[in-house]
């Protein structure tokens, strides 16, 4: 084993022949006997506490040298019982939980709940809100994908893009305080619509950052995508098939890196999505450097789609934002000095909640990160009775065995660094 | 009548909300996630949940003071259910949520249901994603998955007492380790 052979930057040869995931478990890559008996393997401890595991990610790691030979993710240090929780409170009140999950990506959890809860209800949104909801899920996936990037950069040596990402995350954040107060964890969807009207002012200033992003994405493409550096530190490292993306349940952008055309924005459209013109970025190297381009090119794309949210919006002056049903939806503010009925509507909401028919649904959303999905299950009362996320990340540290093959300790950091986990959202 | 009509072991096959789901016998799982996989090209896994019906339509369970026969109106300040539930055939359902990554999009919801200690086979033969889905059912569902080559805790650590997704788990009850009373 050449711990060292230079990797050739103009490689074209196919991802490579048959199936790369590890038997007979699946998500952990172990030592073979005959490695194992030379007494050279080395195991270590990566994390859980180490600054480039995005959290608390723990990996045992089998050296040779430094080659890995094995690796197993051990995962749970963040779990916070979020399921269990969300059991116990009003399913108004469990909006709150799905945002703190995945705390990079908070409009998109907490839309996917409130979707699958307006399934549930059959509920039907006012178009305003539902166009209000497609600009902030995209704002919040160009958010995402700027921590991102920041981040993972800055793990290969790039300290200079953590800054200019962070820039431009501020920007996001301040658009998020000025529609919902809050920078992040806005808690502005609200089951049949939003928490209140887009406020005045929002759309010149979301009009500003969409005249601006696309030259800081550039600014970002200047410093990485053609650096001798960068290249040689992600082309052809941490290698995942088609066949095998789809194996082990990978989404969102490694798949898209992988070569497969698929993005639920298209195949199964929510929200808005099928009113709106965008590409999906599709790369057929199936390696760190084919994930970093469709995260770039993803994130011109969402700028494209929320210009053409704003264009629609902007014609909506006026127009309800949420859905007019009062045994869901809190009654406006004004009528509770006029009306008892209001009144009464408004306790029962607040105090009981509203109670959601008998039945199960299986809610799925293209987050940042890939296939978001929430299962809800209610016996008919104000509560859920199970709450349960399909975590993209979670099942993205499933494919960390199959992309170590082959990998040194080094490139690891650039391996995992690609899979884009959020570890809130992996322990839940 | 149905695409699904000669699907292994099927004993049931409903539509509501706009999702299918197909109830299997527990014993022709496997059978019935492979014919899924190879004959009608669900070849992606989206998800497995595991849902504890313990006390599922009786009184207290969400958070009610009702009685399972619904709200009774003879006693004031009750609050009941409006519809009392249907019955589940056992205490666990497994909801195996597919998905065909395809030209021709579709979803459905694959069940299975099991009792206490009743093993589930592994559907990891039949896609390798559903490792860390089916420990993590084990871990806080309890549920006794056969043939996973790997059968851990997961989320919780490796010595924890219970199942804390169970219905019969309490609300913070865990212990407190170094409290002032040892």
């Amino acid at each position: 084993m050449t711990a060292t052979a230079p990797r050739s930057l103009s490689s074209r040869s196919p991802i490579y022949e048959g199936s790369r995931i590890p038997t007979p478990i699946p998500t952990v890559l172990q030592t073979t006997p005959e490695l194992q008996a030379t007494g050279d393997i080395l195991t270590i401890n990566f994390g859980p506490n180490h600054p480039s595991t995005h959290g608390v990610l723990r990996l045992v790691v089998d050296l040779y040298g430094e080659d890995v030979t094995g690796v197993e993710a051990v995962i749970g240090y963040l779990h916070t019982g979020f399921e269990k929780n969300m059991e116990q409170k009003t399913w108004w009140k469990c909006i709150t939980y799905p945002e703190r999950i995945d705390y990079v990506s908070f409009q998109n959890n907490e839309y996917v709940f409130v979707g699958a809860v307006e399934k549930l209800l059959d509920l039907e949104i006012p178009p305003k809100a539902t166009w209000m909801r497609t600009l902030l899920c995209e704002l919040n996936r160009i958010h995402s994908h700027l921590v991102w990037l920041g981040t993972s950069a800055l793990e290969l040596g790039a300290i200079s893009m953590f800054w200019y990402a962070f820039r431009e995350r501020e920007q996001i954040l301040d658009l998020f305080e000025l529609v919902a107060g809050y920078r992040m964890h806005t808690r502005y969807f609200q089951v049949g619509g939003l928490a209140e009207d887009v406020p005045r002012g929002f759309y010149p200033e979301c009009r500003k950052f969409c005249d601006w992003m696309p030259r800081a994405i550039d600014d970002y493409e200047t410093l990485l995508s053609r650096n001798k550096i960068w290249l040689e530190r992600t082309e052809g490292l941490g290698l995942l098939s088609a066949e095998d993306a789809i194996a082990l349940g990978q989404s969102g952008p490694v798949l898209r890196a992988s070569g497969v055309d698929w993005d639920l924005r298209k195949t199964q459209p929510y929200l808005a999505y099928h009113q709106v013109d965008f590409r999906v970025p599709v790369y057929q190297r199936g390696d760190v450097y084919a994930r970093y381009r469709v995260h770039m090119d993803e994130m011109r794309e969402s700028v494209r789609i929320v210009e053409q949210c704003l264009d629609r919006l902007e014609n909506m002056e006026g127009e309800p934002w949420i859905a007019d049903d009062r045994k869901v939806v809190l009654p406006p503010r004004h009528e509770l000095h006029t009306s008892m009925e209001s009144l009464i509507h408004h306790f029962k909401i607040v105090t009981e909640g509203f109670r959601v028919p008998e039945g199960e649904v299986y809610f799925t959303i293209e987050s940042p990160r890939g296939e978001l999905g929430c299962y809800i299950c209610s016996d008919g009362g104000a509560k859920p009775w199970r709450v349960k996320f399909r975590a993209p990340s979670y099942v993205a540290l499933e494919a960390t065995a199959t992309l170590m093959k082959d990998a040194l300790i080094a490139d690891m950091i650039a391996i995992v660094g690609s899979l884009d986990t959020v570890m809130g959202e992996v322990d839940r | 009548m149905s695409d699904f009509d000669s699907l292994p072991g099927l004993r049931e096959e409903r539509v509501h909300a706009g999702e299918r789901t197909l109830v299997v016998e527990l014993s022709d799982l496997l059978e019935a996630a492979e014919s899924l996989r190879d004959e009608h090209g669900f070849n992606f896994l989206s998800d497995i949940t595991a849902v504890d019906y313990l006390g599922w339509g009786s009184a207290d369970v969400s958070g009610y003071i009702g009685t399972a026969a619904g709200r009774d109106i003879n006693a004031p300040m009750t609050q009941g259910y409006q519809v009392v539930p249907l019955a589940k055939p056992k205490r666990f359902a497994m909801n195996y949520h597919l998905l065909s990554v395809s030209e021709r999009p579709r979803r459905v919801r694959l069940q299975v249901w099991c009792d206490e200690g009743e093993p589930v086979a592994s559907v990891i033969p039949v896609w390798p994603t559903a490792d860390f889905h089916e420990r993590e059912a084990y871990d806080l569902m309890g549920i006794a998955i056969a043939g996973h080559p790997n059968l851990k805790r997961i989320l919780l650590d490796d010595d924890w007492d219970g199942h804390p997704l169970r219905k019969d788990y309490p609300i913070g009850g865990e212990p407190v380790r170094f409290s002032g009373e040892e």
